[in-house]
């Protein structure tokens, strides 16, 4: 086992990349360290498997280091990296039992045969899998295999990490919160790195105690599911975390005050001089958008009930706001005022959460 | 104009796939199927289309009987899960096609495929073919060549199953909009109840080949008839356990009990199923939520906002769903509190009471 570092990784697929565009990655630093429980999280094309490629080995990066430790491994090949990878689909030898398919990777590094019985008890044990050694693989469900799969992923006691591409693409929706709150459990017995690839927000902020945000080739936070909730440094990651997304809203500055649509706004990092000619904008989740009295004078153009709240959307200046409303509660027709609350209101310049070093 | 099923079932080799169905359908606005695979959504779809035939019983449409008219004539329009699109045509020829089989004038064509392109904002890929495009963007072809021929009928079959969340999400808000102006009627099957409740509309629950009930969809998500289609318009499932009614109080055990609500005095004093959904149960004593709960904590999930802590109480496995993020001890002991007025009651057998 062993910290992972990442140092000024880019990779372009092309091989004289020109413009900013051209770079698959565009610049990454990361430092993971040893033990720890970490996710990746991003949309399609935002080059999430690319990273997971090259912390792998399967890809060389156009520039930067990567290090196990101090060890650099950049150009180690992946069978020499010591890591153990688990893939959306099962791989599983049909003809095998699930025992011998447990085994397998234990056989091929020369364990002796009572290590493995203890291992492969322990691992079935740890998923549930005990009752089923001896039958053989080609009957099972999916999500039986795919939990073969992670069987095989965490049965190597040695390994630097363990990798997981969208684990659990293949289980069925009402069984999947077992298996995302399981991961969460083995990785506590396990102790091993563990570095979580997905497009689910529910299965990295489960997983993870860190999750990286990755969009458009960039990691644009890395924090704790509560930071990514509570205070998005990017305003794309206000917007892909949570469903419906943070608000974002033009505004300017003034003399340490936001304005937004011609109405002052109190937000918590105003203070704070954006830089020069920078695109101004403030985002506030829907969660800490209330209806008031006062405040911003809207029109209220849809209320959509999602059970254990209602979506409200409320309008002003030819910009929506929404905001989230309790059960039942009762939601005035036509105009109305909606507040922010200014410990969550933040004012963000080019995308970036404004902070007192400027990054 | 409506669709109505009367009577109808559906058996293939001897397994009932539609147990016999009476159902009317709302003219406007969204009709959806809500249910987990294998329930009959797409079976169901496939007899509105004319694609199978009813065992039994008639499928009526504006006031004709449509049973056993091949589709071609029932001016039907489907969009599936996958998204289907010829891949050597471009999109502006995807989106044309059903127009081309109706020999429309080429001058007609072109405005309703940009009208449509507009609408679903395709209109820059409108020369690009299918493979150039994402996943969103394809199946937006797909649904712009149900709404470009102007449909009587309707049908979308899980068509944002495949789709990322957040392109989830920008979809499902644009639908109803795209149907707001049309006269037709849509029927739109998912396995996902917060879609369904999102959508608004009317909602049929279906259970293993039958519709166990159809109705406004706030009304069925509220006023379930009975306790599987509270299962199935619930995620995550309902949180249920056998209880007591005795004088005044509801009692699960020695030391959870609470008041009966004026609603439920008539019920006789005896054994029932006490319903109530994981957001009514929160991890913090509230004014709202009085009646406090011990429970060992057996998972803990993390959305963006919010937490859902999935505990045992007595032989049952309940769930808590909570604005925020609780993280919470695997294993040990933790106090929830509920909100014991949303309590839903069901009979032994399954059915509401009082009704």
């Amino acid at each position: 086992m062993a910290r992972i570092s990442l140092q000024g990784i880019r990779h372009s697929y092309l091989p004289e990349p020109a413009t900013e565009a051209d770079w698959a990655l565009k610049q990454i630093d990361l430092d993971w360290q040893n033990g720890g429980a970490y996710a990746l999280l991003g949309p399609s094309g935002c080059g999430k498997t690319s990273l997971l490629n090259i912390i792998s080995g399967l890809v060389t990066p156009s520039e930067g280091r990567v290090l196990f430790g101090d060890q650099d491994m950049t150009d180690t090949p992946t069978d020499r990296r010591n890591i153990a990878q688990v893939f959306q689909f099962p791989v599983v030898y049909d003809t095998m039992t699930v025992f011998d398919n447990l085994a397998f990777p234990l056989r091929n590094r020369g364990f002796t045969e009572g290590d493995i019985e203890t291992r492969v008890r322990e691992t079935a044990e740890t998923l549930d899998l005990s009752d089923r050694l001896q039958q053989r693989a080609a009957g099972l469900t999916a999500d039986s295999k795919q939990k073969i799969s992670l069987g095989r992923g965490l049965i190597r006691p040695d390994v630097n990490a363990i990798l997981f591409d969208e684990p659990l693409t293949v289980i069925d929706p009402h069984l999947k919160w077992v298996l995302r709150s399981k991961l969460k459990d083995i990785h506590r017995q396990v102790g091993s790195t563990m570095i979580y690839v997905t497009h689910d927000q529910t299965e990295a902020l489960t997983f993870a105690d860190q999750v990286a945000v990755m969009h458009d080739g960039m990691v644009v936070q890395t924090g704790t599911p509560v930071e990514l909730f509570e205070k998005p440094h990017h305003t794309f990651v206000g917007h892909f975390i949570v469903s419906p997304g943070m608000n974002v809203l033009p505004c300017t500055m003034e003399n340490g005050q936001a304005h937004f649509a011609g109405t002052a706004i109190d937000a918590d990092n105003a203070g704070i001089a954006p830089p020069s000619g920078a695109q101004l904008e403030i985002g506030v989740r829907p969660e800490f958008v209330s209806l008031d009295d006062t405040g911003i004078p809207v029109e209220i153009r849809n209320v959509a009930d999602a059970g254990h709240h209602q979506i409200v959307d409320a309008w002003h200046g030819g910009h929506r706001i929404r905001l989230l409303a309790p059960e039942g509660a009762p939601i005035p027709d036509g105009t109305a005022h909606v507040r922010f609350d200014p410990p969550h209101t933040q004012v963000y310049a080019d995308g970036w959460l404004l902070t007192e070093d400027g990054k | 104009m409506s669709l109505e099923f009367r009577n109808v079932s559906k058996r293939v080799d001897g397994t009932t796939h539609i147990h016999p169905t009476d159902l009317v359908l709302a003219p406007e606005g969204f009709n959806i199927l809500l249910g987990t695979t294998l329930s009959g959504k797409t079976t169901l779809l496939h007899l509105m289309a004319g694609l199978d035939r009813p065992t039994d019983g008639e499928i009526w449409f504006d006031g004709k009987n449509v049973t056993g008219m091949p589709t071609q004539k029932r001016n039907v329009s489907m969009v599936h899960q996958q998204f289907i699109n010829y891949p050597n045509f471009t999109v502006f020829e995807n989106i044309a096609s059903p127009l081309r089989v109706a020999r429309l004038p080429i001058d007609d064509v072109k405005s309703r495929v940009g009208r449509v392109a507009e609408l679903l904002k395709l209109s820059p890929m409108l020369d690009r073919k299918p493979s150039e495009l994402s996943g969103g963007q394809q199946q937006r072809t797909a649904l712009a060549r149900a709404l470009v021929k102007d449909a009587d009928l309707v049908l979308l079959d899980e068509p944002l199953a495949n789709l990322d969340f957040k392109l989830r999400e920008e979809l499902r808000d644009e639908l109803p909009r795209m149907f707001a102006d049309r006269q037709c009627t849509v029927v739109y099957a998912t396995s996902e109840p917060g879609e369904a409740l999102l959508l608004g509309g009317h909602t049929a629950t279906l259970h293993e080949g039958a519709v166990t009930q159809f109705g406004r969809t706030a009304d069925i998500y509220r006023r379930p008839r009975d306790l599987q289609s509270a299962t199935v318009f619930s995620d995550p499932p309902i949180n249920t356990a056998p209880i007591r009614k005795q004088g005044d109080r509801f009692v699960l055990d020695a030391d959870v009990h609470w008041p009966v609500e004026s609603g439920e005095q008539e019920l006789a004093d005896g054994s029932y199923i006490v319903g109530i959904r994981p957001h009514h149960i929160v991890p913090h004593a509230s004014p709202d939520h009085p009646v406090s709960l011990s429970g060992l904590v057996h998972a803990t999930e993390f959305s963006g906002s919010d937490s859902s802590i999935h505990f045992r109480i007595g032989a049952e496995t309940w769930v808590s769903q909570s604005r925020g993020i609780h993280p919470t001890e695997i294993g040990g002991r933790t106090g929830f509190w509920m909100d014991s007025t949303k309590c839903l009651y069901f009979s032994a057998d399954g059915q509401r009471v009082p009704l």
